[in-house]
């Protein structure tokens, strides 16, 4: 029996091609983008874990300089005399053929086991390994790039994170030109009983406990969470194209299946069948899926990679491996995502009286109460989304915000549309017409499924647009009043700077030093940072609240100034007191924007800096000269003084840099918005072709009663276009509510910033031309159809035998 | 009532939802059907064959009264065992064909044998040889025309050899010549079968030809 059943359920496929192409083509779509999405997240975390487990030392407590970012060698020595069992080690970035790459230097001979990285065994050549030029390990693909670049000899060892470079520490400070300097100790797990604290011995020291995340994991925690949620978007509109394909295969086989159980079938065996049916289907989509979505994701990851180095320098391998978890995971929402979709038909298949009429009926009826029940479902999603804004707190609550706006407007769709076309049905002269638009309304619930995966993929492409266009705008604004200096130098050391700024003072119009310290406020890393008194940022500095006389009171040491993402995070406003390291309090007199940084970050009197943190690299400084000078200068600085070309930088460059940053930030979701587009225009394309195959006894009779075949494909089109007009209109304003969630409580929540919200009419206009043509196309291969059919076929309506 | 009826119909009521009140449809219908006899059943339109024939079938259950199949009461029967007595003793010819479209005929004279697990190649090329098919046996009922469709579904029915066929109208669909073939068709080979047959129809001239006739009239037998 089972056989022969599932033969003649899966018989239909056989006889339905294009059916089945939908389905399996909507499920692999969808299934593509998610998997895309979690691919790259997944890449970009294993790369997170890679890099702290090729260095263990979150594992162990560390001692690290409460300011800056550096301690010397002599701490090391100081505390091994004391008794303390620490290991040095040092951090830093160094540039290879014009790659930027982390370098760690550790001492083998004091590192506790773990803290080297696993994949790399120097016990057997340690004395290579130490002594110059030393050997440096580094990722295969990291190894082949660097090799020939270093006077070091090269070892691949594939434990070791990409874009990581270990050596012994002396060769790292050689490496790095910090002689006799570390970044911090690792503090061995097991000590000698009754040591003094490290801190009585050294003082300016902090002890760090183990940590069991990376800080680049959380501070990239909200990137992968707005991918995710785009990959979900995606996901849930090609699940629409999945439901009905679904539905609209039932309702073909609705006969079928009665006529199955009237010949014996029992109840109970049909469903499994169905069942069966769908994970087959399920599984063959989903390895397809899962395959474009590998693809996908490889062409995305370089982007991405870029983006999380530019925006959080976070090293992410810029090539995909394939992860089981990841095809598990994969698999598994696929055949989630399709039970979802399928389940309604199912309860329906269950539901289904033996004896009622075997004939098949339209796609699914539009009754009113379902129309009512769309609207009650609506309503109840709109009054959560307005219990979230007012009362949730969170990236979470953001995103629930975001996707009951999303759902609600997509549930209203279908109730609009039925009001719009019975308002037009009413007003309709002329019989044509009218038949045009009931028949318009007969065909919405066919149509439905599709067009709100068309509202969804357009509000998303308006939202995530208007976000963009806004932030491109603010940002490039913001950079044009925070980039104010004409040339940004760094001197060699710190005892160049002197040099370097009297070589300056006869030939700037003001050299402004850029020193800052990295430390902990308010128990999070922040950057602090001197500002001379000067009117380039009295003029320039991008603040979005300040209290009178904000620069004279950072001059006179009075007052300090937070970013945006400082001050929103910890609830600070001007007026506020703020404890600053090292037991210094100082009043908030302003706060400003700081696109792009994901730290805090804190602008004091360059005085105040220099007498908290006499440490403070001074070698970095902004210079104001007449632009039309500032080449000259930069050649000057080059040829005259000596300092290389990589440590002068044009504010041209420097723009150019971050745009590009900027660009590459949103070119991922630029594609995944086109993409997740496209995908409903091909809901679009597939709801008609299937529709068109169960149009044909209502358009035979209008055929016959006078009107002409290519006259019904015309009406065809145009009832495309109508459909597809009335939900772009739809989808402006939801997009605009998206891209002020977006701007308003998601960026806020996942970044620290708020954007002011711009509006880009052509924009719309460009997208509603495009997705009216898309319409078009999609429409334009089932109307040629119908103007090419026999009119034997058409008659066939009409005949008993059919 | 005696034991050796194939089937069994004992006071039978059957009603649908109405307003005000429900419909009786059936109102105690009792009635024999033994092995190769052949039974029409008429009645003017809503006195309730459709649904008799059903409820014989399995199709559907009694408000009160019995069906004995072989001895055995259907309505106390689950879907499961319902399905497996219509699969593997009845054979069902409906008036609309009900043919499954995905398969070709073929597969759809074979389709209920190999439910049943009963499928004989042979006996099916004999079927339909005799139903003047063989040249069809690779179309799509699609192709088909409405008679030719109707003597697939009889092929269908008697393809696993039931012990009863129950025929709803088969010839109302089809014009008085190919409905006369089809039913001279169906009457000998459910001869040649050695299988009862219940038939619903409104035609006097077709019930005539069968070996008993039952009227039925609101709801009774007349």
């Amino acid at each position: 029996m089972w056989r022969a059943a599932l033969h003649a359920l899966t018989s239909h496929w056989r006889r339905k091609p294009l059916q089945l192409l939908t389905l399996i083509t909507g499920l692999a779509l969808a299934t593509a983008l998610w998997s895309g999405v979690q691919a790259i997240n997944a890449e970009a975390r294993a790369s997170y874990d890679a890099a702290a487990a090729s260095l263990g030392e979150t594992r162990f407590s560390q001692l690290v300089p409460q300011t800056g970012d550096t301690l010397p060698m002599q701490v090391f020595t100081d505390l091994r005399r004391a008794g303390w069992l620490v290991s040095p080690l040092i951090d830093g970035r160094l540039t290879l053929a014009g790659d930027s790459y982390r370098l760690i230097g550790f001492d083998p001979l004091t590192a506790p086991t773990g803290l080297a990285p696993e994949a790399t065994d120097i016990s057997a050549d340690i004395a290579e390994f130490l002594l110059p030029p030393g050997q440096i390990l580094a990722h295969p693909d990291t190894a082949v790039r660097i090799t020939g670049t270093t006077d070091a000899k090269v070892l691949a060892a594939p434990g070791i994170a990409p874009g990581m470079l270990f050596t012994d520490i002396a060769v790292a400070q050689g490496l790095l030109n910090r002689p006799n300097q570390i970044s911090r100790l690792i503090v061995l797990p097991v000590q000698p009983q009754g040591l003094p604290d490290p801190r009585s011995i050294v003082p300016g020291l902090e002890q760090r406990d183990p940590q069991s995340g990376s800080d680049i994991a959380r501070l990239t925690d909200s990137f992968h969470l707005n991918l995710t949620a785009f990959g979900l978007l995606s996901f849930a509109v090609g699940l629409f194209i999945v439901h009905g394909a679904i539905g609209l295969a039932f309702e073909q086989r609705r006969p079928v299946l009665r006529t199955m159980r009237a010949l014996g079938v029992p109840l109970s065996s049909l469903i499994a069948l169905i069942c069966l049916e769908l994970l087959g289907l399920t599984l063959i989509s989903g390895i397809i899926g899962m395959a474009l979505g590998y693809g996908i994701a490889a062409a995305l990851l370089p982007d991405v990679a870029a983006t999380l180095r530019g925006l959080y320098g976070a090293e992410v391998d810029g090539t995909l491996s394939l992860r089981p978890m990841w095809w598990v995971a994969g698999m598994a929402i696929v055949i989630a995502g399709t039970a979802i979709a399928a389940t309604s038909m199912v309860i329906k298949l269950a539901q289904m009286p033996l004896l009622a009429p075997a004939q098949p009926r339209a796609w699914a009826r539009l009754s009113e109460r379902r129309l009512l029940t769309l609207g009650v479902g609506a309503a109840a999603l709109v009054v959560f989304a307005i219990a979230t804004a007012m009362f949730g707190k969170g990236l979470l609550a953001g995103f629930a915000l975001l996707g009951a706006l999303l759902i609600a407007a997509a549930l209203l769709l279908p109730v609009l549309l039925f009001a719009l076309l019975s308002l037009a049905q009413r007003l309709a002269k002329g019989p044509v017409s009218a038949w045009f638009w009931a028949d318009t309304r007969q065909q919405l619930p066919g149509l439905s499924l599709a067009l709100m995966a068309l509202l969804l993929a357009l509000a998303a492409n308006v939202g995530v647009g208007t976000m963009v266009a806004s932030f491109r705008l603010t940002f490039t604004g913001w950079l044009d009043q925070r980039l104010a200096s004409e040339l940004y130098v760094t001197a060699e050391t710190d005892a160049q700077s002197p040099d370097l700024q009297a070589f300056l003072a006869t030939r700037a119009d003001a050299v402004l030093p850029i020193w800052h310290v990295t430390a902990r406020v308010a128990g999070k890393p922040a950057e602090i940072y001197g500002v001379a008194d000067h009117p380039t940022y009295r003029d320039n500095w991008p603040m979005l609240a300040t209290l009178p006389d904000a620069w004279s009171r950072v001059a006179d040491g009075t007052g300090i100034l937070v970013n945006e993402q400082l001050s929103l995070r910890e609830n600070l406003t001007p007026g506020d007191m703020l404890n600053l390291p090292g037991d210094w309090q100082a009043e908030i007199v302003g706060i400003y924007s700081d696109y792009g940084n994901p730290v805090g970050q804190v602008l004091v009197g360059l005085p105040q800096l220099v007498r908290h943190f006499p440490d403070v690299p001074k070698r970095r400084f902004g210079i104001r000269i007449a632009p039309d000078k500032a080449a000259e200068l930069a050649r000057v600085l080059r040829d005259d003084f000596g300092l290389p070309p990589r440590n002068i930088v044009d504010q041209a460059s420097l723009k150019t840099f971050s745009l590009q940053i900027f660009e590459r930030t949103f070119s991922v979701t630029g594609a995944l918005n086109v993409l997740t587009l496209s995908i409903a225009g091909f809901a679009i394309l597939t709801s008609l072709l299937t529709l068109a195959a169960l149009r044909q006894p209502q358009l035979a009779p209008v055929w016959a009663l006078g009107m002409t075949r290519r006259q019904l494909a015309g009406l065809e089109l145009i009832r495309a276009l109508i459909l597809a007009a009335l939900t772009i209109a739809a989808a402006i304003p939801v997009g605009l509510l998206l891209a002020w969630v977006l701007l308003s409580v998601i960026n806020v929540q996942a970044f620290g910033w708020r954007i002011p919200m711009h509006l880009f009419p052509l924009d719309w206009l460009r997208l509603a031309g495009l997705s009216l043509l898309a319409a078009l196309f999609a429409a334009l291969w089932p109307a040629r159809r119908l103007a090419r059919t026999p009119p034997a076929q058409l008659l066939k309506v009409f005949a008993n035998e059919r | 009532m005696t034991h050796t009826a194939l089937l069994s119909i004992e006071d039978l009521w059957k009603s649908y939802p109405g307003s005000p009140a429900p419909v009786e449809i059936l109102r105690g219908v009792s009635f024999n059907v033994t092995g190769g006899e052949t039974v029409a059943l008429t009645g003017e339109s809503g006195s309730g064959k459709s649904t008799l024939l059903h409820l014989a079938g399995g199709l559907d259950q009694p408000d009160k009264g019995r069906i004995l199949f072989d001895g055995t009461d259907v309505a106390s029967l689950d879907d499961r065992r319902r399905a497996a007595l219509r699969r593997d003793k009845v054979g069902v010819v409906f008036q609309q064909f009900n043919l499954i479209p995905s398969l070709d005929i073929r597969d759809n004279i074979a389709f209920q044998a190999r439910l049943a697990g009963r499928h004989d190649t042979v006996w099916c090329a004999a079927l339909s040889e005799r139903l003047d098919l063989s040249a069809h046996l690779r179309k799509f009922p699609e192709e088909l025309s409405g008679g030719q469709q109707q003597r697939v579904a009889v092929g269908r029915a008697l393809a696993p050899r039931p012990a009863l066929v129950l025929a709803d109208e088969p010839t109302g669909n089809l014009d008085v010549a190919t409905g006369d073939a089809v039913l001279a068709l169906m009457l000998d080979l459910v001869a040649e079968t050695g299988a009862a047959l219940l038939m619903v129809t409104h035609s006097e001239r077709l019930a005539a030809r069968m070996s008993r006739r039952l009227h039925l009239s609101a709801g009774q037998l007349a």
